[in-house]
């Protein structure tokens, strides 16, 4: 059934937000559009869908690789680099780049999902690579670690929280605290930069990004069984201030509450961005259209090899005497014809709960499941406005901006890093989904109509910015259903998901779920590996 | 008209009325004469205007006198009173809420002008048809008229010596309001038996109104001006506006006009050569002959004054982002006079832009000279005027050779904040020379000569402006790189967009945040 206006005010924005949100009409004089996952591609196949094509659209290809996202794009950039060229990048969605799509319209470019990065450490030289090939690293220091060109790091003012009824500097909710408050933020920090501290009897750190260089020490394991929230409590944390700041972490890094949140992704989130104990987290690099930036260079770089609109169907590893391959079928969603693949290898770059429904007796043959791997839903405006909305004191607009009574994680402002500070802009809102009954919220994502989400996304921003619906001219929305791997408890120790990357035969698998956590240098790790794996195996194909 | 109606005391009461009368009529056109001249600048035009169009005004209501009947002469001559009292009394506090508002104002100023001066010409000859019953003629003329002149020398040196530097000007035109509103209730009284008991308490009331209205605008008056610009500036506010960008404010003092944009000063008009001649020529005398010249920020068009002194300039660029700013000398012409209207010069293009986007727009053209007259870095938007990343965009607008002069806040106020900007422009490889200046209004201040090339140890004056500088001479100009040692150099962070050390510093050493 579908819900009323208010009832979806209340479900997204708690009680409070329909008191004050909803007394006067919800009238909303100013248009957008809604857009989504191909959620209707997506359902055809989960009910059965398996087109066969014609026996003269096949075609060979040495590397298939499903998915167009980070990891997908991430892992044909690697290939070429290995020097193998005949590859297809396939991408359901008319558009690549997954959860780190971007948009570009008129004189703004803005995102619709992920919108940042942090400075990568002096160990991740994959990534520090792909950096200075965009010309975001322009140098390394003498400790290997990147120089990041000025313009791409995020400008100051970069955060700032509405709380008690005024904007204030950072995201701690830092007014009123009292000594205790800050005794515990500081008992934190120092606990966080233990963690940085901390080395396994081979060097590797407790938490280090990509996770793939991080040790699997029990200790740090452990920490795996516990919520976020657990942990605070364990350590003897109960400042709802802390508290609040953890929280809101979880539901920005992982779409999860600190209660649902593991205390290992949680702590990840903090300890992975320290340099070494006691310094400042690594500074952020970001762009207007956010990590779209990075996906339209991976996409330039793949080039024409790149297909969008192009759902895979199925894929059926094939023993024949022309050798071993795997079977593709590809239909294209905007002719709805249908084609076939011969693909000697597959990287298998889309989420692994489509692995089973896409891959020819996939659970059969590799004895694995993957109903562990749980993804929240999301959803993100873009709010078109003519002007700033207009502030007399209190700290200025940043790059992120936070309330502090609101589920929403806030809204970043899309031409920060471009320098403009008048005028137009746009703001890019986020809306996570932390309930744990994912099915049914998604359901109820899927039946609200624009009008409602704008009106849920305006009543919202009213809190901070009484006059914003005076000032925005357009509002596009995007729901993204199955958004981000959620790190729950247990998840990231589990056999599910420590299996999940070991390739199935020919067909390897590369996405961020992999790592239980939703960051964009896992997904570009796991398509390097899966593309070593491929480039590693291809010479004996040749022979 | 019986024996009773007036006695001897109120006659005298009746004469001090004609002074309080006239005083108050000669500082209304004095206030308009100094209003014009502040708000549309050119004194002596003004002055001669308003004196001429008041007393044919004046003129004008004498005449209307004559068709008052007998009757009604003394509820006309109270009710005269009250519009006295209303228009005039009102009349600074409009003219100045109008004149940011209208854009006929000369037409408003003009017409309050008229509306008074045929008020208060109506006054003495309904006084005088009153008081004629009960003098010779002579001797009311005699009386009248020797009160006339010594409320008007009253007026004349009241205006200047207490009125306006005590009272202000809208203070000033509401006090003359009041008198006039209590000129006209006395009158109630002083002339009860000329008047009927209905008629009475109406004009009563009126003047009761009249009277509470101008105490609220007094009172608010003074609780606004506290809170005010006019009080934190100190000085008359002539002009105010509050564009997309900043609020622009002028004041007027006896020695000048000043311009504050957020509340910060940006220059005195009695001073402001010494600051731009020390910020422009610099850069550009030791080039050969400048011909393209960028100008970034200094939308007020003085450094651009300086700039057009040397004939070989082709064409100036200014880039300031306020369209509010670059056209106010149209609007304001007194900084027209000012400027000379340099920005309505053929060789100045004006471009309103942030001139972060503007100069990091690729491919854009290269310049002799860049004079840099941004405010001072008091928010972010204006910090990352002042980046690393802004000074190397910069460079690709530079011809070979080309200079650039920076102005940098005080370095004795804020040598944290002067001291960044040098070491913010030496990280991004640029040859730097530091250089100071003492502008009165704003005590000592801080410029920076910077260069991608070498810079010159000895400057010297262009011979273009032989005669025409007032502050520099070769002497003064190479004076200026000589530092006090209490101007020595403390070691500061590097201004950076992801940091913006510098909107930190002066946040620290100027305390804007409250």
């Amino acid at each position: 059934m579908r819900l009323s206006r208010r009832e979806l005010i209340a479900l997204m924005l708690g009680a409070p937000a329909v008191a004050t949100g909803c007394s006067p009409p919800p009238v909303v004089p100013l248009h957008g559009e809604l857009f989504g996952q191909s959620f209707d591609i997506g359902h055809r196949l989960r009910d059965g869908f398996r087109p066969r094509p014609a026996d003269d659209q096949w075609r060979d290809v040495q590397v298939a690789i499903v998915g167009g996202g980070a990891a997908g794009l991430s892992a044909g950039r690697a290939l070429l680099q290995g020097k193998c060229d005949d590859f297809v990048v396939l991408e359901l969605e008319p558009v690549a780049g997954g959860t780190s799509r971007s948009e570009k319209k008129g004189d703004f470019a803005y995102p619709w999902g992920a919108h940042y990065v942090p400075v990568p450490l002096a160990d991740n030289v994959p990534l520090i690579r792909l950096f200075t090939e965009m010309g975001v690293v322009e140098s390394l220091a003498a400790d290997g670690s990147p120089i990041v060109a000025e313009q791409y790091l995020c400008r100051d003012p970069e955060e700032r929280l509405f709380y008690q009824g005024e904007w204030i500097e950072g995201l701690y909710p830092a007014t009123g605290a009292s000594v205790d408050d800050h005794v515990q933020l500081k008992a934190f920090r120092e606990l966080i930069d233990t963690f940085a501290a901390w080395r396994d009897s081979t060097g590797r750190r407790a938490f280090a990004i990509p996770t793939s260089l991080a040790t699997d020490d029990k200790e740090i394991m452990e920490l795996d069984k516990l919520s976020m929230a657990d942990w605070l409590r364990y350590e003897g944390f109960n400042s709802a201030r802390l508290h609040w700041l953890v929280d809101y972490s979880c539901r920005d890094d992982y779409g999860l509450s600190a209660e649902t949140t593991s205390a290992w992704a949680g702590l990840l989130y903090f300890a992975s961005r320290l340099r070494a104990p006691g310094a400042d987290h690594q500074p952020l690099i970001s762009w207007p259209e956010g990590n779209g930036r990075i996906i339209n260079h991976l996409a330039e770089v793949v080039g024409p090899r790149l297909q969008t609109g192009m759902a895979v169907t199925q894929l059926t590893p094939v023993t024949s005497d022309r050798g071993d391959f795997v079977e593709v079928t590809c239909f294209n969603t905007q002719t709805q014809s249908v084609t076939g693949l011969r693909a000697r290898h597959v990287i298998f770059a889309a989420p692994q709960f489509l692995a089973p429904r896409l891959i020819t007796e996939f659970t059969e043959r590799t004895k694995r499941k993957t109903d562990e791997f749980e993804y929240g839903s999301w959803f993100v405006a873009n709010l078109h406005l003519k002007d700033r909305p207009k502030q007399q004191q209190g700290y200025p607009l940043c790059w992120d901006n936070v309330m502090f009574r609101s589920r929403s994680l806030g809204y970043v402002v899309a031409t920060h890093q471009a320098g403009r500070d008048y005028g137009p802009t746009v703001l890019t809102w986020y809306y996570p989904f932390t309930e744990s009954h994912t099915r049914e919220i998604r359901e109820k994502l899927l039946k609200a109509t624009w009008a409602d989400l704008a009106d849920v996304v305006l009543t919202d921003l009213e809190v901070p910015h009484p006059q914003i619906r005076q000032l925005v001219e357009r509002l596009d929305i995007f729901r993204w259903g199955h958004a981000m791997i959620r790190p729950k408890p247990g998840f990231i120790a589990s056999q599910q998901r420590r299996e999940a990357r070991h390739p199935d035969g020919r067909i390897h698998f590369a996405n961020t779920d992999l790592s239980g956590v939703a960051l964009f240098e896992e997904a570009f790790d796991h398509g390097c590996r899966a593309a070593d794996e491929v480039l590693s195996m291809l010479p004996q194909d040749r022979v | 008209m019986s024996a009773g109606s007036m006695n001897r005391a109120p006659l005298v009461l009746l004469y001090l009325n004609v002074l309080i009368i006239a005083t108050c009529g000669l500082v209304y056109e004095l206030l308009a004469g100094t209003l014009a001249s502040y708000l549309l600048g050119d004194s002596v035009t003004q002055f001669s205007l308003v004196i001429g169009l008041y007393l044919s005004a004046m003129g004008a209501g004498a005449w209307i006198s004559r068709f008052v009947a007998d009757k009604s002469l003394a509820r006309c001559f109270i009710e005269v009173e009250l519009g006295v009292a209303l228009v005039g009394g009102l009349s600074a506090p409009l003219l100045f809420a109008a004149f940011s508002r209208v854009d006929i104002f000369g037409v408003v100023l003009y017409g309050f002008v008229f509306a008074i001066g045929s008020l208060v010409g109506l006054e003495l000859p309904l006084l005088m048809r009153l008081l004629k019953e009960h003098l010779d003629f002579e001797d009311l003329v005699s009386r009248v008229l020797a009160f006339d002149y010594i409320g008007a020398l009253l007026a004349s040196l009241m205006f200047p010596i207490f009125l306006v530097p005590r009272l202000g000007l809208i203070r000033t035109s509401l006090l003359c309001g009041l008198l006039n509103a209590v000129v006209g209730v006395w009158g109630t009284y002083l002339l009860r038996p000329l008047l009927n008991r209905h008629g009475l308490l109406s004009l009563r009331i009126r003047g009761a109104l009249v009277i509470g209205l101008l105490l609220i605008a007094f009172v608010q008056a003074e609780t606004l001006t506290k809170l005010s610009e006019e009080s934190a500036l100190g000085h008359a506010v002539i002009h105010a506006e509050t564009t997309q960008y900043q609020r622009l404010v002028l004041t007027r003092s006896e020695q000048g006009f000043r311009l504050y944009l957020n509340g910060h000063l940006q220059f005195n008009s009695m001073d402001e050569y010494r600051y731009h001649e020390a910020l422009v020529h610099p850069a550009l005398s030791p080039i050969k002959s400048p011909k393209q010249i960028l100008v970034l920020g200094g939308g007020d068009g003085l450094a651009v004054r300086e700039i057009l002194r040397y004939p070989s300039i082709e064409s100036v660029t200014l880039v300031d982002i306020d369209p509010g700013m670059t056209t106010l000398a149209d609007r304001f012409p007194p900084l027209a006079e000012l400027s000379k209207a340099s920005l309505r010069d053929p060789r100045v293009t004006v471009i309103n832009e942030d001139a972060f986007i503007w100069t990091g727009r690729a491919n854009g053209p290269k310049f002799d000279a860049v004079v840099i007259d941004f405010p001072d870095p008091g928010n972010f938007a204006i910090g990352k005027l002042y980046t690393t990343r802004f000074y190397r965009m910069l460079r690709d607008r530079l011809n070979d050779g080309a200079m650039i002069s920076i102005q940098c806040t005080s370095p004795l106020v804020a040598p944290k904040s002067y001291w960044c900007i040098v070491s913010t422009l030496e990280a991004t490889g640029y040859q730097v020379r530091p250089y100071h200046a003492p502008v009165p209004t704003f005590g000592e201040w801080g410029f920076i000569l910077a260069s991608a090339g070498p810079i010159p140890d000895q400057l010297a004056l262009s011979k273009d402006l032989t005669g025409k500088s007032r502050f520099l001479n070769d002497e003064v100009l190479n004076g200026m790189f000589v530092l006090p040692h209490d101007l020595v150099r403390v070691k500061t962070d590097i201004n950076q967009l992801n940091n913006q050390a510098l909107v930190h510093y002066y946040d620290e050493e100027w305390g804007v945040w409250k």
